[in-house]
């Protein structure tokens, strides 16, 4: 045995399990800034629709901004910016942190597009049994609006899961990164990507089955 | 009694009602008649506050409608309101539909509040379609429906804007029908509309606007037989 062999040694079964554990990762930051973003895109959406013009403004100019910079100049900007204003963040942190404001800068347009679906008769309408503003919203723009871009907002989730990728780049040890790890090691790309692949499949696969039959529940 | 105190209503520089004054008594149906744009849709908006007034007052059984003081949320209950699109909830049934705001604004229970919708539905001859969706519920059927929504509020009056308009021609009747059968059980009606029939059937009064002022009112005897005003009488030479 030379010492190349000893160096690289071939795909084994327990890489498995270090994927798996990486797509866990990967799971628990999408889950997160999906979560949070959505949470904070409702918000902002809100805002741009219900807010006064200067908010519409510079609340828009903003998430313009987390829209159109690419995602991975982002991450490193914040990474290196956080230490800067006391807060050293590990990259998981970073990274939730990022991917959730960027993730609420795609949600606030859908939210938007959602509350503007429902339109203003309707809401005059509603508003005119006499229902309070809140009222209106949870029971009437929110059922409805939420109908009209659940499939907008599936999608923004979905591309999330896949972004989230990028946060390797902070040394986040997640799907993509401990594929490339594994790839260095075993100089096995193709069965390695492919087994990447597979996990993110299966990550995003049950969402969009559920969102496939909650759609076709609406509809009837 | 709803009162209307010299009320003006701007849309930015657009002077949309210059001043009306009107009084609906307990009782009794008034007809709103006039040409489009003249004003008629912002009227009722503006006694129920869907929309501000610059100047003037709405009173409504004493109360002014847009002191910063009330409760407008309470005072809409009382006012009910039916719009030329039927603007049904498109997620819920017709119980739903009728049985939501009793439930979420006056607080009755599930079971009070179906049978509010149930009782409601059947009044305007929709009671074989309580499960039904509005999707699978014809235009007169809903129009039927909003009118259905707005009486499960009890309310003491009804704003009907045009509630015909944009229904196919053999659905207007049934929705017609509704209204005349509400006015015949006592109901306090404001109604815009364009169906001279029934503004000359069905109305006490009747008022003609006209590039927002009220030109005339009077009893449908008078509008349609000797108006005083020479553009009332030019308007409904037109329309017929
Ligand atoms: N939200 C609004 N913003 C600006 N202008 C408005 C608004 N609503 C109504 N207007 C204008 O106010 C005027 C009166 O409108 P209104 O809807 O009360 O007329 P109408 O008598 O109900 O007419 P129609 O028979 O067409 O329904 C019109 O010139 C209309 O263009
Ligand atoms: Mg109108």
């Amino acid at each position: 045995m030379n010492a190349t062999t000893s160096f690289f040694t071939g795909f084994q079964f327990s890489d498995l399990g270090f994927l798996a554990e990486a797509a866990g990762r990967t799971l628990l930051i999408s889950v997160i800034s999906v979560a949070a973003g959505t949470v904070m895109g409702c918000i902002f959406g809100w805002a741009l629709q219900a807010g006064r013009w200067w908010i519409e403004i510079t609340l828009g100019l903003v998430l313009d901004a987390f829209r159109s910079v690419p995602l991975i100049i982002q991450l490193i900007l914040f990474f290196n910016f956080f230490p800067l204003v006391g807060l050293p963040l590990n990259p998981f942190f970073s990274g939730a942190i990022i991917l959730s404001f960027y993730t609420s800068a795609l949600v606030a347009n859908v939210a938007r597009g959602g509350i503007e679906a429902v339109g203003v008769p309707m809401r005059r309408a509603a508003r005119s049994l006499g229902m309070t503003y809140w009222q209106d919203m949870r029971y009437v723009v929110w059922p409805i609006g939420l109908r009209a871009v659940f499939p907008s907002w599936v999608g923004v989730a979905l591309s999330v899961v896949k972004d989230s990728a990028l946060v390797s780049v902070l040394g986040y040890v997640e799907l993509l990164r401990a594929s490339q790890i594994l790839i260095t090691r075993t100089q096995e790309p193709f069965i390695i990507l492919a087994l990447a692949g597979a996990f993110y499949f299966a990550l995003s696969y049950p969402l969009s089955q559920y969102s496939a039959r909650l759609e076709s529940r609406w509809k009837s | 009694m709803i009162e209307v105190k010299d009320l003006h209503k701007y849309f930015g520089a657009l002077h949309v009602l210059k001043g009306i004054d009107l009084t609906v008594q307990k009782g009794e149906v008034l007809s709103v008649i006039g040409a489009s744009g003249s004003g008629k849709s912002t009227l009722l908006y503006c006694i129920n506050a869907l929309e501000t007034i610059e100047q003037g007052e709405v009173i409504v059984d004493g109360v002014s409608v847009h002191a910063k003081s009330t409760d407008i949320n309470k005072l809409r209950q009382n006012l009910g309101m039916v719009f030329q699109q039927w603007n049904s909830f498109p997620h819920l049934t017709a119980t739903e539909n009728v049985a939501l705001a009793p439930k979420i604004v006056s607080g009755k229970s599930r079971q009070e509040a179906r049978e509010i919708a149930v009782k409601q539905l059947e009044h305007v001859g929709l009671g074989d379609k309580l499960d039904v969706y509005p999707s699978a519920l014809s235009g007169g059927q809903q129009q039927r429906l909003a009118i259905a929504r707005a009486l499960a509020m009890e309310p003491d009056y009804m704003l009907f804007d045009e509630a015909t308009s944009a229904l196919d021609p053999e659905l207007v009747g049934e929705v017609l029908d509704t209204m005349r059968l509400l006015a015949e059980e006592g109901m306090t009606m404001i109604c815009v509309t364009h169906e001279m029939g029934f503004a000359r059937d069905v109305s006490d009064r009747v008022a003609y606007f006209h590039q927002g002022m009220m030109e005339e009112i009077g009893p449908p005897a008078q509008i349609f037989g000797e108006a005083q005003s020479e553009q009332t009488r030019k308007f409904l030479a037109n329309v017929r």
